[in-house]
């Protein structure tokens, strides 16, 4: 039942047009959490009893680190769909998602070290929790590089897949490496069962903002899966057509 | 599912199920090294997994709470030396704590205080004296504002010292 209700999504044409709908949504939802959630965070919630301005960093630094789980977690569906169902459009997902995820990867190690220098004391060390971050960031690499490493989409998104599902190991290692190993990077904060271990004017911020780059995330996922379509489709005569009226439409 | 779905799925799971079984096991055998630091108590006893113990003249990390009164500066030079005790959630010490020592020559980061969790990086001399190179300060996962210090049960810090400190020391 499930299969027939999405079945027409599986056509890359319905799916662009889709895309093109949720898209506008997602970008102003983005922009009006990230606006209101940003000030908030960085203009009105309290200052930290110890680390003063510094920790609102927080506010960039854990939604990003979040979501570059999440995008690698939503990536490996793709690709363990693709292998399986061999959908073509999840392919094209799991391609257009990877470089959203690397570059949160990177935003959550970069915002990291920069926090770390004034509080630890060093901008890097080779504790569980940033060298498993790390890799993911690897991994998220090595998904990029072999989705544009053969010239046949298909074996590329067959090889990449297989690489983003293998990693998928390394999810649990980052969520508990604080739990399971002795680390300089402390425990969770917000993302653990019962009480958030801060005030609720410190966290209300914070989950605005987690939702607006949620959204931002979202949007972006919509407009790069959006030209994977195209670029994978780019002979079809519905993308031709489509290319026709939007070059008529600028000549005029 | 058709029959080669099926076979596909079941390829691509046990691949995941085979590599997962892989990594924990690496992971396991490695667990000892992946520990950033050894806790004072494991100075004593070894490490809590494997009982294995740090020998004198050996390069370690060492983290734990810095016992509150213990720590000592030299008025003429950077020199400190300060105690300290295994963390633990929430913050509390008591006499029988097992303690090693740290001195250290250089400058402490801003968030170094009694009561504060650190990760020195140094060398075991006499059995639990660490003579130490680098100490950096390892931040709790609580937040709270500043005006909340002062009214609040459950405290980050014992209150006999933590008040007194922030806004006298630094």
């Amino acid at each position: 039942m499930m299969w027939k209700w999405l079945h027409p999504y599986a056509n890359p044409e319905i799916s662009y047009h889709f895309a093109g709908k949720i898209l506008p949504w997602c970008a102003r939802l983005a922009f009006i959490f990230l606006a209101i959630g940003m000030t908030w965070a960085l203009l009105f919630a309290p200052a930290d009893y110890q680390q003063g301005d510094t920790f609102r960093i927080f506010y960039l630094h854990v939604p990003a680190a979040m979501l570059s789980m999440g995008i690698y977690l939503g990536m490996a569906i793709a690709a363990l769909s693709s292998l399986v169902w061999q959908l073509r459009l999840a392919d094209a997902t799991a391609a257009a998602m990877a470089p959203i995820g690397a570059t949160f990867t990177f935003i959550a190690l970069i915002t990291g070290a920069a926090w770390g220098k004034p509080m630890w004391g060093t901008w890097w060390i080779w504790d569980a929790r940033l060298t498993s971050e790390l890799i993911l960031l690897f991994l998220y690499l090595g998904v990029i590089a072999l989705h544009n490493a053969f010239e046949d989409k298909n074996l590329a998104g067959k090889a990449a897949g297989i690489l983003a599902l293998v990693g998928v190991i390394n999810l649990p290692i980052i969520k508990y490496s604080v739990e399971w190993w002795n680390t300089l990077h402390q425990g969770a904060t917000v993302s653990k069962l019962g009480q958030p271990s801060m005030t609720a004017d410190m966290f209300w911020p914070f989950l605005v903002c987690f939702i607006g780059f949620s959204f931002l995330v979202a949007a972006l996922i919509c407009l790069r899966f959006r030209s994977e379509i195209l670029n994978r489709n780019s002979m079809r005569p519905w993308v031709r057509e489509l290319v026709a009226n939007e070059v008529k439409a600028h000549a005029v | 599912m058709n029959p080669r779905r099926k076979k596909r799925l079941t390829i691509v799971t046990s691949i995941i199920i085979g590599l997962g079984t892989v990594a924990g096991l690496v992971l396991y055998a490695l667990s000892q090294n992946i520990d950033l630091f050894y806790k004072p108590s494991e100075i004593y006893n070894g490490k809590q997994d494997t009982g294995l113990k740090a020998i004198n003249g050996q390069r370690l990390r060492i983290g734990g709470l810095v016992v509150p009164g213990s720590v000592h500066r030299n008025s003429e030079s950077l020199k400190v030396s300060f105690k300290l005790a295994d963390m633990r959630m929430p913050i509390s010490f008591s006499e029988t704590d097992p303690t090693v020592t740290v001195s250290y020559d250089g400058i402490l980061p801003d968030l170094f205080r009694e009561g504060q969790g650190i990760v020195a990086n140094g060398i075991l001399v006499n059995g639990n004296v660490i003579e130490a190179s680098e100490v950096l300060a390892k931040h709790d996962e609580n937040y709270m504002p500043r005006e909340l210090l002062d009214d609040v049960d459950e405290k980050p810090v014992n209150s006999s010292y933590s008040k007194n400190l922030l806004e006298t020391t630094y």
